[in-house]
């Protein structure tokens, strides 16, 4: 998670990567994952963390952190 | 109390990539055809399903037949069966007023079963095997040649009956377009149109009363159309005053665009197709000024998908959702290119049955065929959509029910929202045992004593 560590994030859910050069942009939701994988949680923590924060179900939950994370590393951000 | 909730989703911003056009991402949402919820149509009929608006489809044809009605006095549609051959669509039109035009002794026979008389139907195409042929003729379709051997198969079947026979020839011809339908009918320029013509009043069998021509399809130039009737119109006088025969009318075919997107085409149809009445009048003002005074031979007119695409609808299922390597999103829907022949050269306009919060992001939307060339949308933006929603694609009211293909799966049902909007199945899902029906299995390979 080096790679998440060295991100600029702004509580608007603009991401900037000094290393890249890149700029990312994502939705509350996304913020609210990027905050806690830089935290260190776990996938199984940020669903359940996910479920109580907001009204989706532990299946949808884990479908869209899997699908998050596919997209962080496309990204090489992980 | 808990947030509302949006699927997670993080793009890259691409600096120097903005569409000069704007990015509009317009509301797509539907839940409901001609009154009728999207829903209630698939808890009845299962998803995938294909729907049709009688509504649409009588008002489409009304809107075409006015704009050449109103500016020319002697004007016949014909329903081009190969563009939708469903019974419920071809009697709809014929109900509105059209005659029919097939190309095989399937289509033929398909109009006759259905009630049209042999007069009402015009027989075009380049394979007329001589026992159909003999067949139409007894029945007084109206007939257009294709090639030299037509004409000599038609002399035989004159001969046999004992009787002259009426008929027409097809033309092909230099209308500033590309491509060039060359491959029907004879060609004008080179002196081979007259040539059959010649052939024709020699042999003093049949007799020469029609011209027909088909420039192309999905045709985007209205100019196109006013070459070819001013060239036809030419031609027809040149036989009259050489050959003395009477053109009794100018079938000029069919090809104008839907509201479809042609794949290549940048702009939206709103603003690439032109209006029918462009069409139109590019088409009458040109006859109007080239005929002769007091002479209105009958305009025939072939138009198919113009008529029937924007009536028809398919419902479809987002089946799965998966990420692709390259990090594009990818949905799998239950419906493919076994359904939607047209994929191949439209890109769909498809719409959501709900609100989907969340990012649109670029997307790729694959039909259940385990086939690569399964590929409905290659590229898309659409929200992050739940398993489960419906996607409803249009228009594909013209060439899917007559291409689609048993392959893999089952077609499904096909429905009719009537002019009352009532649903009315038009054609049952199929079965297994549709599929299998005219299988034979030896005896000696049956697994099953």
């Amino acid at each position: 998670m080096d790679k998440l560590a060295r991100l600029a994030i702004s509580e608007e859910g603009f991401i900037f990567d000094p290393v890249s050069g890149n700029s990312f942009t994502t939705n509350k939701t996304g913020l609210f994952n990027l905050k806690a994988l830089k935290e260190g949680k776990g996938e199984e923590e940020i669903v359940q963390a996910l479920t109580e924060k907001y009204e989706t179900t532990k299946e949808g939950a884990e479908k869209d952190v899997t699908d998050f994370i596919e997209q962080l590393r496309y990204y090489r951000l992980i | 109390m808990k947030e509302s909730y949006e699927k997670p989703v993080i793009l890259k911003l691409q600096m120097g990539l903005m569409n000069k056009f704007g990015a509009s991402y317009l509301k797509r949402t539907r839940t409901e055809i001609d009154g009728v919820p999207v829903n209630k149509l698939i808890e009845e009929f299962g998803s995938p399903l294909f729907v049709f608006s009688e509504k649409r489809l009588r008002r489409k044809y009304k809107e075409i037949y006015n704009a050449f009605a109103t500016r020319y006095p002697n004007v016949q549609f014909s329903w081009s069966y190969k563009t939708n051959y469903l019974n419920a669509i071809c009697a709809i039109l014929q109900q509105e007023g059209e005659i029919a035009e097939g190309v095989s002794e399937f289509e033929y026979e398909k109009a006759r079963r259905l009630g049209i008389e042999g007069r009402d139907i015009i027989f075009n195409g380049p394979y007329k095997p001589s026992h159909i042929l003999e067949k139409a003729i007894r029945e007084q379709a109206i007939i257009n040649i294709d090639h030299f051997e037509e004409i000599y198969d038609l002399e035989e079947i004159a001969d046999k009956l004992g009787q002259k026979v009426k008929v027409g020839i097809r033309l092909n011809m230099d209308t500033g377009i590309t491509p060039q339908w060359s491959r029907f009918g004879f060609n004008l320029e080179t002196g081979q149109a007259l040539d059959a013509v010649k052939r024709i009043a020699y042999s003093k069998k049949l007799i020469l009363n029609g011209l027909h021509c088909h420039i192309g399809t999905f045709i985007l130039e209205p100019r196109a159309y006013a070459q070819e009737v001013e060239k036809m119109v030419k031609f027809a006088y040149q036989i009259e005053d050489e050959f003395g025969f009477k053109i009794e009318y100018l079938d000029i075919g069919g090809g104008f665009p839907s509201q479809n997107r042609l794949k290549g085409i940048y702009l939206p149809p709103e603003l690439a197709v032109p209006s029918i009445e462009e069409f139109a009048e590019a088409i009458c003002d040109t006859l109007l000024r080239s005929l002769r005074p007091n002479d209105f031979p009958e305009l025939i007119l072939e138009t198919g998908r113009v008529i029937v695409d924007e009536a028809g609808y398919l419902i479809s299922t987002v089946h799965a959702a998966k990420r692709l390597p390259d990090g594009t999103k990818a949905y799998v829907i239950d419906a493919g290119v076994n359904l939607l022949f047209t994929s191949f050269w439209y890109k769909f306009n498809i719409e959501l049955d709900r609100e989907v919060q969340g990012v649109f992001e670029p997307c790729v939307i694959y039909g259940p065929l385990c086939m690569n060339i399964d590929v409905i949308d290659e590229h898309t933006q659409l929200p992050p959509l739940p398993r489960g929603t419906r996607l409803i694609i249009s228009p594909v009211g013209a060439y899917n029910v007559t291409q689609w293909m048993q392959f893999i799966s089952y077609r499904p049902f096909v429905v009719l929202i009537n002019s009352e909007g009532k649903i009315e199945v038009i054609r049952e899902a199929e079965t297994l045992e549709d599929v299998v029906r005219k299988e034979k299995l030896p005896a000696r390979l049956k697994l099953v004593q």
